[in-house]
């Protein structure tokens, strides 16, 4: 099989005249990270792998030494549909390994792989569909709160529908590169933009959804705009969230739906969601990993902040949506705390690790949340059990490290660099003083 | 012509031992294998002269060796399938992935006549090197496929999936099926795979090419004009 694939590699570099082969992965913060090689290079990197030093990318710095190797998985090589077709570009998505040739530990590719072997021993595959959201802005300007595009102003020249225009452009890309959209529309705030892709399996999702943000930060920077994914850029809007779709497949048959069950959920997918439940707060540093994805989940911006579940309320953190008639297979839950700029190798680990726990330790679901979480006070909230989503950066850190379930999900090595990485992250903001202290204080005081 | 001298590869590793025998008998030079890493690492410097594998122990194992042997640059032929009455079905749609075969338990002298005559003919049948179907082309030389003369580029399991369809048109496939004939085996991942591939090919083929693949309501798919129409 690998033979037959290296194989159909490289006669495509040769047959499609490729001068370019980008070598893709991705660090602990979820950078895409790329180095390139020239076709005569391809066949070597293919059988033994490229060396390269480590050092220099966020997450993979060790004591002893820095040295890697990236070994190009022939699955994920794609001629790239930019460019110039004269002189094509290829890429390949790698996987990291030490010089000994085992599992590089600071690699979340590999570490998504191992934590895909949970579900794969009890014969399941698990199946991802992300709504991905996120806004165009005029180029930036340091210091300064981003800019519209579809408010008066910057593109008054320009046809009014540009940004439809972009997102277009954007869906014939992904779609040329073997990322399908099931649905895509304006979102609710100026400028924002929602691309809903198709479930696939979730080690070949996570791969296309860096493709994904890297092709509409190129197809948005092609007509001078800028595309971006930060959580909550704009105040008093809504954020940019990444509501994840999952299920999880036995065969060609869905473990989530039962046809016996009221809410046609089967016992492991209330188990499944029961995990994500109880471990909600652990996980979320990695699935809202900067300090403004904090500034999404409050009330009143349809956005979650309390960890509870319900059919059709989008104030919990769960939600069942109510597959069409008459098709199993769309049963799945929604889980919509996590937002565009996490890593998404990380991201899932912790998600597929936290609903595997419900499942193989036979969870109890907590009852359906049904009222309008955002009208309770807290006393309610605390009757009916119901926690809230770590309401900062700093909180959720404090949560996921005492986090085991979080740790053995990442392997001592991210686990450990996140922790470092990301307090300081919230130690540098805890000691910026803002516009809002200013405008607050500084002549009350 | 291959001579008996020439060295033959045998699955699985531990040969039934009426087949050990005819093929000591008949004098041929013979080699078992576990799969297909012992069949690169034993390979005589010459090249294997064919190969032949039971299907009786180990059904999965024999099409993961067979698939593995005919997906080489040089592929290993020809190949002689001992098969049980009861497997038969399973040949269906595989023909692509051995030469000739013969039901077990064989008969001696039947399984050495086949044999010398496979030998004789010197390998598996030619097959056509570009597949075609309306204004689709797959080139099985180079892994090339087009559109109206327009490049399509693919991901190994798309073309491979391409290609089988392409090379059944207007027959109506399983999930299950595919994945056992495309992907085979070894591919741990379930039938929905099937459904995103075809949604990438489809979303590659473009919006004017895209109903060559029809979604036949809950069976499966279909590639190009059903033959009833």
């Amino acid at each position: 099989m690998n033979e037959q694939q290296r194989n159909y590699v490289l006669h495509t570099v040769e047959e499609r005249g490729v001068r370019l082969v980008r070598l893709w992965f991705t660090d602990v913060l979820g950078n895409l990270k790329s180095f390139a090689i020239s076709p005569a290079e391809l066949e070597n990197a293919l059988e033994d792998g490229m060396t390269f030093d480590g050092s220099s990318i966020d997450g993979f710095s060790r004591v002893q030494e820095s040295d890697v190797l990236a070994i190009p998985d022939p699955n994920t090589f794609e001629v790239l549909p930019w460019g110039d077709p004269k002189n094509a570009e290829a890429r390949v998505f790698c996987d990291i390994h030490n010089l000994d040739g085992t599992p590089f530990e600071g690699d979340p590719r590999q570490v998504l792989r191992r934590n895909l072997e949970a579900a794969r021993s009890m014969g399941l595959t698990f199946y991802v569909a992300p709504d991905m959201e996120f806004f165009y802005f005029a180029p930036p300007v340091r210091g300064q709160a981003p800019e519209p595009l579809d408010e008066a102003g910057f593109f008054d020249l320009i046809a009014s529908d540009v940004s439809g225009s972009l997102r277009k452009q954007t869906i014939r890309t992904l779609e040329a590169m073997g990322i399908p959209v099931e649905y895509s529309f304006h979102e609710d705030s100026p400028s924002q933009h929602e691309i809903d892709l198709r479930h696939n399996d979730v080690l070949s999702m996570a791969d296309s959804i860096m493709t994904f943000r890297l092709v509409v930060k190129e197809v948005a920077a092609s007509q001078g705009v800028y595309a971006s994914f930060m959580p909550k850029p704009l105040e008093g809007v809504q954020g940019s969230g990444m509501h994840l779709h999952l299920s999880l497949f036995n065969g060609e048959d869905n473990a989530f739906y039962s046809a016996e069950d009221d809410y046609n959920l089967s016992p492991i997918a209330k188990q499944f969601m029961a995990g994500l439940l109880r471990h909600a707060a652990e996980i979320t540093a990695v699935t809202n990993q900067t300090v403004n994805s904090y500034k999404r989940l409050v009330p009143g911006f349809e956005a979650p902040v309390h960890i509870s579940w319900a059919r059709n309320n989008r104030s919990g953190l769960i939600r069942v949506p109510i597959p069409k008639k008459g098709n199993p297979s769309a049963t799945r839950i929604e889980y919509r705390s996590p937002d565009p700029a996490c890593n998404p190798y990380l991201a899932f680990s912790v998600l597929l690790a936290a609903g595997m726990r419900g499942v193989r330790e036979e969870y109890e679901l907590p009852t359906e949340a049904d009222a309008n979480l955002f009208q309770m006070d807290d006393a309610q909230l605390l009757k009916l059990g119901i926690d809230q989503i770590p309401s900062s950066l700093g909180d959720a850190l404090r949560v996921m490290e005492d986090s085991s379930l979080v740790a053995e999900a990442l392997g001592e090595h991210i686990f450990e660099w996140f922790l470092r990485n990301k307090r300081n992250e919230w130690r540098d903001y805890k000691a910026h003083v803002s516009s809002f202290e200013y405008d607050r204080y500084l002549r009350s005081l | 012509m291959s001579s008996p001298a020439e060295m033959l590869a045998i699955y699985p590793e531990a040969p039934p031992p009426d087949l050990a025998r005819t093929l000591d008998l008949a004098g041929y030079r013979w080699k078992a294998v576990s799969g297909a890493d012992e069949v690169i690492r034993n390979e005589p410097a010459s090249g294997w002269a064919g190969a032949v594998v039971s299907t009786d122990t180990d059904a999965e194992g024999a099409w993961a060796l067979c698939r593995a042997l005919r997906k080489r640059d040089v592929p290993v032929a020809p190949l002689l399938l001992l098969v049980g009455g009861g497997q038969l079905a399973e040949l269906a749609l595989r023909d692509d992935l051995f030469d000739d075969f013969c039901l077990t338990p064989f008969h001696p002298v039947e399984l050495e006549a086949r044999l010398r005559h496979l030998l004789w003919k010197g390998g598996g049948r030619v097959k056509p090197d570009v597949v075609e179907y309306s204004e689709l082309a797959l080139n099985v030389e180079t892994y090339q496929a087009s559109i109206q003369g327009r490049p399509l580029d693919l991901t190994y399991m798309e073309y491979e999936l391409l290609k089988f369809l392409a090379q059944n048109p207007g027959k109506v496939f399983t999930r299950e099926l595919l994945l056992s004939r495309v992907w085979g085996y070894e591919y741990y991942g379930g039938a929905r795979t099937v459904d995103v591939h075809i949604r990438r090919l489809r979303a590659k083929l473009g919006e004017e090419h895209q109903n060559l693949i029809q979604t036949v309501r809950s069976v499966g798919y279909r590639f190009g004009q059903s033959r009833w129409g």
